[in-house]
């Protein structure tokens, strides 16, 4: 019982860090339908702030201090996002999907060799915010940083959904989501409700980055591909452009792996090795059954 | 004679341009003007040719997004080395085992494309892109696991057979296969298919029957790009066929321009050689490569060449000369007969 309840708080640990960045994705497709392919290397942009700032900042220890990082990372990560909207998007948002999604394809290569130039290819060693001790919490022994991890996740999903259905900017996002030209003669500066979604977006995902290099302990180039390319996955299957679908989509795939590296694993031996084939076999079954996910709604093509 | 030549223009100038190329490049490597690096080289750009046009029957004129193109490369470069080392002992001509060890690559990405292909095409733009994606991440993660491929070792043993004109004539008919098939009456749909889908059906196309042929013949030659590249190296590792060999792949058709041929020799002659002469900035390659693709996309989002192709015809070529002969003398004559007007 034991072992099935640290397995099942491992898949809230990694499946918070993927509902995270599935956000970031999800917000983007469903404002202006592109496939961010640089969300995944924003994330990485974030661990390697967050490490920047750990190692130069005082008081990095403290609790406030851990806040602190993170959000000045998710502050720059935001920074980051909208200056890659401005520079590579804005210029092609009347121009063919294709089109966009090669910039989107070449900004992603641009930032991971950007970052390996800049910190070199040698993986470096987060600094351990987080104190690396297990808790008791209500009987059960959970780790801190998965405490961490699961709870701010939560507190920021809670803040960005509140955000989206009650505010004035939220119901601009809700309004150019649904009909670009259509908001805009209502008054709706869109051009500043995508700025907003870029900064929101990729502050999460940065978020999701600086939690995933601390439970790994390691900052390097290409950490946000592979994370970045589960978490579109888990916005697919949630239903992409929907913000709780990319939350549950977040979850089962954290479960999924789980159960592939916890379970199966005991029946199974080579089951480890499998993981990520066994996500991706999710993705093109979902696209081939479902392509708009769980909550997403399906759109009929128009003539 | 004339009408012969005039008959067969564009055949003879391509054949004579394949010809012409090959003897002048065979022969500087064999009187050693190149070294045995830059025939390399040279065989790796033959294998750049073979994936981007392939590419480009799947991206440039059928208008799909591929991202997984190395995923077939992979079973190509797989399947031709397995069945080269368990034939070795039976073929003991090294071209006809390259050949027989070929026609088994292409089957196997043929199949691999079918059961990708025919589920996938029923999606749409970057849907199919991150289905193609998905598919080569699972045969890397396949590859990686299974006994026969040696894993995440890497294969090795491979017959090292791969010669220059072996490379270059399979380029050639590739290429050329491709060009004429892209010439033809199902070229042609696929292109208007590209263009605009819903009436490329109200015109009776069978869309999805030509969607299928263009995603096989596209993981078909790319099959062949693979069996090319696993007796040139000799070493085969599932690490090499990840996303970023696909993005290479990409970005040579993107700025080769989709939907052209010659676009696509180009691009991948020239990607191959740059970075070979720019080893000092090794680092800065793929920043640099990342930095063009969304430039391109930004200001040229046609790439180099567009959908254009040059033509190879030597009666065009004449024509062209002759009538540049033609004006030139003609504006002399005039500019003479002013000057005699005015002394």
């Amino acid at each position: 019982m034991d072992y099935v309840f640290k397995q099942l708080i491992n898949a809230l640990n990694t499946g918070s860090i993927y509902a995270l960045v599935a956000i970031g994705y999800t917000m983007v497709y469903g404002i202006i339908r592109l496939i961010n392919f640089a969300h995944g290397d924003v994330m990485m942009f974030g661990a390697y702030f967050a490490f920047i700032f750990a190692t130069s900042l005082p008081f990095s220890d403290t609790a406030g201090g851990v806040i602190l990082i993170m959000l000045l990372s998710m502050a720059a990560a935001a920074i980051m996002g909208v200056l890659i909207e401005k520079i590579a998007y804005k210029r092609l948002r009347r121009a063919p999907r294709i089109s966009a999604l090669i910039t989107a394809i070449g900004m992603s290569l641009f930032l991971q060799n950007l970052a390996l130039l800049i910190f070199k290819a040698e993986p470096k060693v987060m600094p351990a915010l987080v104190p690396k001790t297990r808790v008791d919490f209500f009987g059960l022994d959970i780790p801190v940083l998965t405490l961490y991890t699961f709870g701010f996740s939560v507190l920021f999903m809670v803040l960005l959904t509140l955000f989206v259905r009650k505010t004035r900017p939220g119901k601009a996002m809700r309004a150019v989501s649904q009909d670009q030209d259509a908001a805009r003669l209502m008054g709706i500066n869109v051009n500043s409700v995508i700025s907003l979604t870029f900064a929101l977006g990729s502050a999460l995902g940065a978020l999701g980055g600086v939690f995933y290099s601390l439970s790994y302990s390691q900052v390097y180039p290409t950490l946000g591909v592979m994370p970045g390319l589960k978490a579109f996955v888990a916005a697919v299957l949630g239903g992409i452009g929907n913000i709780g679908g990319a939350m549950l989509g977040g979850y089962l795939i954290g479960l999924l792996e789980t159960v592939t590296n916890g379970f199966l694993s005991i029946v199974w031996k080579e089951a480890t090795r499998w993981t990520d084939a066994f996500v991706f076999a999710v993705l093109i079954f979902v696209l081939l059954f479902k392509p708009s996910g769980i909550l997403g709604k399906h759109v009929k093509e128009k003539v | 004679m004339k009408a012969f030549l005039i008959k067969y223009d564009r055949i003879i100038s391509v054949l004579a341009v394949i010809l012409g190329v090959f003897v002048i490049l065979n022969t500087l490597i064999e009187a050693g003007v190149f070294s045995n690096y830059i025939r390399g080289i040279l065989i790796l750009v033959m294998i750049a040719i073979i994936m981007a046009t392939s590419l480009n029957i799947a991206t440039g004129f059928l208008g799909q997004l591929v991202l997984g193109h190395a995923g077939f490369m992979a079973l190509g470069a797989y399947g031709a080395a397995l069945s080269a080392i368990a034939l070795r002992e039976v073929i003991p001509s090294d071209l006809v085992l390259f050949l027989v060890a070929t026609a088994i690559a292409m089957a196997i990405s043929l199949l691999a494309g079918l059961v990708v292909g025919t589920p996938a095409l029923r999606l749409r733009g970057d849907y199919l892109g991150i289905m193609t994606l998905g598919f080569g991440e699972i045969v890397k993660v396949i590859l990686t696991n299974l006994e026969v491929t040696n894993g995440a070792q890497g294969l090795t043993r491979i017959p090292r057979i791969m010669s220059f004109p072996v490379a270059y004539f399979t380029m050639a008919v590739v290429v050329v296969i491709i060009a004429l098939f892209m010439n033809s009456r199902h070229g042609r749909a696929m292109i208007s298919i590209r263009e605009d889908e819903i009436a490329s059906e109200s015109v009776g196309i069978n869309v999805t029957r030509y969607k299928i042929i263009g995603f096989l013949m596209a993981a078909m030659f790319g099959g062949v790009g693979g069996s090319v590249y696993a007796f040139h190296i000799g070493f085969l590792s599932p690490t090499t066929f990840g996303f970023v060999r696909s993005i290479d792949i990409f970005v040579i058709v993107v700025l080769g321009g989709m939907g052209s041929l010659s676009g696509a020799v180009i691009a991948a002659s020239v990607l191959t050689f740059l970075p070979e002469f720019l080893r000092d900035f090794a680092n800065y390659r793929l920043l640099v490569y990342s930095a063009l693709l969304v430039l391109t996309m930004l200001f040229r989002p046609q790439g180099l060449m567009g959908t254009k192709e040059i033509v190879i015809s030597f009666r065009r070529f004449s024509d062209k000369i002759r009538a540049f002969w033609m004006k030139h003398r003609k504006t002399k004559a005039i500019e003479g007969g002013t000057d005699h007007g005015n002394p």
